[in-house]
């Protein structure tokens, strides 16, 4: 259905890739122990030698990375290269905590861009396609980093970043936007504005793909953009940690394939931190493999997801992680039970009567903890009988819990009254004082 | 015969929605007959009665209310013990269900008003009129 980028190495047999990997894995710890004062001493500290890494097997050797290292050691502390070949910073917004500094050489801007100059042309898009980038630009590493994926095919870009929405659908339609790149909240309200402005995203645009990412999102999710717009609809992954955003799902939308060439992915057990078998949930943790400027070795990036390494039907050997089910920093404890908020969306897109926008409230009243979730009534969802109305909440109540195990209490809002993110989400408001 | 279109909006409970409403139907000329609000803690039902109801859905609908419209009978009641017996028993004989209803006094005011929301609109309109309760039309409630 779509071609290769680089045919050669996205269909490479396993085993050449795998002894790739492992020259790679070798090279790059032998790189960061020789350049990064950091991973001397870590290295030193977990006994371990550039020398003791002979197979890819040997790799649970090595210490782990965590984000703490990269904010204790703010801003540029854990590089390995000199400033003279860092041609690029972008800074992590800190969210949950300190901001991060993240730098790239030439040739780390280079695979970043060729990552997702791969991942484009598995979605099927080419130089006829005209790519809407409506992520963040500036420090935010979404704007720049789909920005030069996109040139790099030889797709048209239209760097419109985040909000102006009435602007964005006019542009849409004006020049011709084939794919668009934003959070998946944000397109949902690039919807809603399309339809007050009597745009059908499906009629009146040219849009066939949606490329989106930066925060977790549900398959019900996807299947009301793809439902109510005609267009697919393709999971982005990545973080500014290992570059930025770098893979996407290709057109069997069955998996994000990250390249192996560049990275070495392992899914471990957070309890035990353990290997888990494919298929089975897990913490994700990355080594770069081909990254220069900040390499990192067993970066524990907090998101949980199944790993897959069969191929694929598209022909690429790269194996495939599957939808994020939620970043081990989102989880919330409620009453001692986890609860991703990936969850609680994908209970509610299932039902008609919801609105696309939600959000969770999180209180303590007393000893309890206790869980608001705050939807928007739909048309279809609204009848004038009280009785009805009260059904409804019991059933999103009821569905909620069935998934969570934990009561949740349901507040059924007026339409346009959940505020509307451009960027990231902010889908919970925990006011626990712990 | 064209049922009367009751207004419905569904309304968070918090101070000054109702009036938001209520500014929206001035703004646009469109006059209320009748109204009633149903609460739910969090939540209410605004079901009203208006001259326009086609204008009136326009204009909510514009302003971002979720509304419906909803036929419902209008029934004229005497204004006298035993006036709202007389309709809800023949109903209930007939096996009716009321869903809800309300009740306005028109200005002209021998009689009053009843608005019902019935499950079987088509029967309870025969049941009543064998009884010779007189059912308002559309035109009339327009011309109150």
């Amino acid at each position: 259905m779509s071609g290769y980028w680089d045919p050669h190495i996205e269909r490479m047999p396993l085993e050449d890739l795998h002894a790739l990997q492992e020259d790679r894995l070798k090279s790059v710890v032998r790189y960061v122990y020789d350049h990064s004062a950091f991973y001397r001493r870590r290295f030193k500290e977990a006994g371990v030698e550039p020398g003791d890494i002979k197979t890819l097997a040997d790799i649970v050797k090595l210490p782990f990375t965590r984000k703490v290292d990269l904010r204790d050691n703010y801003p540029t502390g854990m590089f390995s290269a000199p400033k003279s070949q860092v041609v690029r910073y972008h800074v992590s917004s800190g969210t949950t905590g300190k901001p991060t500094v993240v730098g790239y050489t030439k040739g780390d801007i280079e695979t970043w861009s060729e990552s997702l100059a791969r991942a484009f042309t598995s979605i099927g898009l080419g130089s006829d396609d005209v790519v809407q980038v409506g992520y963040g630009y500036g420090l935010f590493t979404g704007g720049l980093g789909a920005h030069y994926g996109a040139e790099r095919i030889g797709a048209a870009v239209l760097p419109v970043g985040t909000g102006n929405t009435e602007r964005q659908i006019e542009l849409m339609q004006d020049l011709g936007t084939t794919a668009i790149a934003c959070t998946p909240s944000y397109f949902l309200h690039i919807m809603e504005v399309a339809e007050k402005m009597g745009v059908s995203i499906k009629k009146d645009t040219k849009l066939k793909a949606g490329i989106f990412g930066a925060e977790p999102w549900s398959l019900e999710t996807r299947k009301r953009i793809e439902d109510a717009t005609g267009i697919k609809a393709y999971d982005i992954y990545g973080t500014s940690e290992i570059s930025g955003p770098l893979f996407t799902e290709c057109y069997v939308q069955k998996g994000i394939h990250v390249w192996a060439d560049m990275f070495l992915i392992e899914v471990l057990d957070p309890k035990t931190d353990e290997h888990v078998a494919d298929g089975e949930t897990g913490e994700l943790v990355f080594t770069t493999l081909h990254k220069f400027a900040l390499p990192l070795i067993r970066y524990r990036i907090g998101d949980l997801s199944i790993m897959n390494s069969e191929p694929c039907e598209c022909g690429r050997t790269h194996p495939r992680i599957m939808r994020i089910l939620g970043r081990t920093d989102d989880m919330l404890i409620i009453r001692g039970i986890n609860v991703f908020p990936s969850q609680v969306e994908s209970v509610l897109m299932k039902i008609p009567e919801v609105g696309d926008h939600w959000e969770i409230l999180v209180d303590r009243k007393g000893p309890l903890d206790m869980m608001t979730v705050r939807v928007e009534l739909t048309e279809t969802g609204f009848s004038d009988k009280i009785g009805d109305l009260m059904k409804l909440k019991k059933k999103v109540s009821k569905e909620l819990k069935g998934v969570l195990n934990i009561a949740a209490e349901v507040d059924l809002v007026e339409p346009g009254t959940i505020p509307r993110s451009m960027g990231k989400a902010k889908r919970v408001t925990d006011n626990r004082k712990v | 015969m064209s049922e009367i279109k009751q207004i419905s909006l569904f309304v968070e409970n918090r101070p000054g929605r109702t009036a938001k409403v209520a500014k929206t139907l001035s703004d646009a000329g469109v006059n209320i007959r009748a109204l009633t609000i149903a609460e739910a803690g969090d939540f209410g039902v605004i079901r009203m009665v208006l001259d326009d109801p086609e204008k009136g859905y326009k204009v909510l609908k514009e302003n971002a209310f979720t509304v419906s419209m909803t036929d419902v009978l209008a029934v004229e009641m005497k204004d006298t013990p035993g006036g709202l017996y007389e309709i809800v028993n023949t109903l209930g004989l007939n096996s009716v269900n009321v869903d809800y209803a309300y009740a306005f006094v028109t200005a002209k005011a021998e009689r009053a008003m009843l608005i019902l929301r019935v499950d079987d609109i088509a029967k309870a309109r025969r049941v009543l009129s064998e009884k010779n309760v007189k059912i308002a039309t559309k035109e009339e409630i327009q011309a109150i």
